[in-house]
């Protein structure tokens, strides 16, 4: 392995875990209310709306179900009146936090069924108010299912990442196929994989970490 | 205290409605402990609910300390469940949150800052015993400590009411009593209005002063607890109290055929009931002295208490000449006992030994 890989290898890890973390605390920020808002307005829950519900529900399914390479070019024209821009890096950040949303939308609305019934029903009991369920109750009681599927998000982020290479967004997806692929260079091919390999088992243990820490159960 | 008027509760069910409550009406005086026994399904939990309005009835009015419950606003509403303490069957715990965080917890949610919190809990760690467990988490602790954090809890905000729905249906005999006794105190240290929710008539015997037996979404029976169980009507009241008053005849005389006329060689049974001062005198050994050539056979005896009041339940069987027997039961009859003729029955010896 020449010397020369090394400065491609920290600055397509640089522009990786720049696109995963940016995106990933983008997509959280709409994310997690959007599971919230997923579970409570479920039947039989604090704000029952079962036709906002449901619309939700569908457009979230809808997003999920466009694979990303093609989300990513469809819809380029947003991405250029966001960022400026439809290929790099940062615009590389605007489909991945779109794929996002709905997922961690739907991994925390998990989360939050897992919280019993009863739980919500003595808060209700003592006089709380739908936002102090949420906030003191839901969200607490499922902070260590989260966590743990937030992790398997981040993970995902990494893998779809690697696609950002077609809009030019670079990182060690982009690498790979550049160098180890198209130039004929195994040997850059298997340094990314490895790095790629110790990313994502290094995110695996700080979430399992934090979530083990959080389960008080 | 609290005023049920017509309650009824309908559900929506893929099966068509159901009709959990049928127009129930009951009161609840300051500081009386309530019991309400049925079986699993026949309304009681959902009657409960009504009570803090977790469930909405479907018709009826429910009056709480002088208010409305039916016609609050929901902000009123809230207002009004701080009054209302309520313990569960499965204790409803914040798993994340250590047993001092879960007791403040309805005083958090009341705005109170952390030094008047303190002041709160503590005193309540003490009275349910739980000082040296107020770091831990519901997960570290036993069911009745559970329970403990869960009384806790809903006194924090110093309510009127204590409702308990199942409370100690989750816990072993033993637990069940001390957390039973816990209730008792609170109800007379705090004068605490309590409603207990249960299937099982030993609770109700241990705690409640009133009873109310709900069957099939309808009060079949009410009165205090020491009447319901000396005198149950209805046949679902005497089946909760079966449960622990055996109706059963001996061994030594199952199976055998028992005639309401005399035969040779047979004992006439009779069930005596004792209640209060009467379970101390001594009846029987009168009966036997006033009554000459009367032979008396205890066959089954058992003492209790119910609320203090001695209660006193036995099987005896006479023997001896017709007219002996007939001066017994006048005898007996005469006494402050409750006396029920079970017949004339052979016995079998071939049982006992």
């Amino acid at each position: 392995m020449s010397e020369e890989i090394l400065p491609l290898l920290t600055k397509a890890l640089g522009e990786t875990v720049y696109m995963v973390i940016v995106s990933m605390v983008i997509a959280s920020i709409i994310g997690i209310p959007l599971g919230v808002l997923l579970r409570i307005t479920a039947k039989g829950q604090i704000l029952e709306n079962v036709i906002l519900n449901q619309t939700v529900g569908s457009v979230v399914n809808a997003l999920r179900s466009i694979p990303f390479i093609i989300l990513m070019v469809a819809i380029i024209p947003l991405t250029r009146l966001i960022v400026g821009s439809a290929i790099g890096t940062t615009a590389a950040i605007v489909p991945l936090v779109i794929a996002s949303i709905p997922f961690i939308g739907r991994q925390v609305e998990t989360s939050l069924k897992e919280v019993p019934a009863g739980l919500i029903e003595a808060a209700q009991a003592m006089g709380a108010t739908p936002f102090q369920i949420i906030s003191k109750v839901l969200l607490p009681e499922a902070m260590p299912g989260i966590v743990s599927q937030l992790t398997t998000v981040i993970i995902a982020l990494v893998g779809e990442s690697a696609m950002a290479g077609a809009i030019g967004g670079g990182g060690l997806g982009d690498l790979a196929i550049r160098y180890g692929y198209q130039r004929f260079r195994p040997e850059v091919m298997l340094a990314t994989v490895v790095v790629l390999i110790v990313l994502v088992q290094l995110v695996q243990f700080v979430g399992n970490t934090i979530a083990k820490r959080l389960d008080k159960r | 205290m609290i005023k049920l008027i017509g309650i009824e509760k309908v559900y929506d069910s893929p099966s068509g409605k159901v009709h959990a409550l049928k127009g129930i009406d009951l009161e609840i005086a300051r500081g009386e402990i309530y019991g309400i026994i049925g079986l699993s399904g026949a309304g009681k939990s959902t009657l409960v609910r009504c009570i803090n309005m977790l469930e909405r009835p479907t018709a009826g009015t429910v009056i709480v300390d002088g208010q409305d419950m039916t016609k609050l606003t929901e902000s009123e509403l809230r207002q009004a469940r701080k009054s209302i303490g309520m313990i569960f069957q499965h204790f409803n715990l914040l798993s994340s949150a250590t047993v001092y965080d879960n007791i403040a917890f309805p005083l958090k949610l009341s705005g109170m800052n952390d030094t008047d919190i303190k002041k709160k809990v503590t005193p309540l760690l003490e009275l349910t015993g739980l000082t040296d467990k107020a770091k831990q988490y519901p997960a570290q602790l036993s069911g009745g400590q559970k329970q403990r954090v869960g009384i806790a809890r809903a006194l924090a905000n110093k309510p009127k009411i204590l409702l308990c729905d199942e409370a100690t249906s989750a816990l072993d005999p033993q637990t069940t009593k001390s957390i039973l006794d816990l209730i008792h105190t609170i109800n007379e240290t705090l004068s605490l209005t309590v409603v207990v929710i249960t299937h099982e008539m030993q609770v109700i015997k241990d705690l409640c002063d009133k009873v109310a037996v709900i069957s099939d979404g309808v009060i079949a029976e009410r009165g205090s607890v020491l009447d319901v169980f000396t005198n149950p009507q209805h046949p679902i009241t005497k089946e909760f109290i079966s449960v622990l008053l055996s109706n059963d005849l001996p061994v030594a005389f199952r199976g055998n055929e028992i005639s309401q006329d005399r035969t040779p060689d047979s004992l006439l049974l009779l069930r005596l009931t004792f209640l209060g001062e009467t379970a101390d005198y001594p009846v029987l050994a009168q009966m036997i002295r006033s009554c000459s050539g009367i032979e008396c056979t205890m066959l089954f005896g058992n003492l209790d208490e119910i609320h203090g009041v001695p209660f006193g339940r036995f099987i005896i069987g006479l023997s001896g000449s017709d007219e002996a027997i007939r001066a017994a039961q006048d005898f007996l009859n005469g006494q402050d006992v409750k006396v029920e003729v079970i017949g004339y029955v052979r016995r079998n010896f071939a049982a006992v030994d």
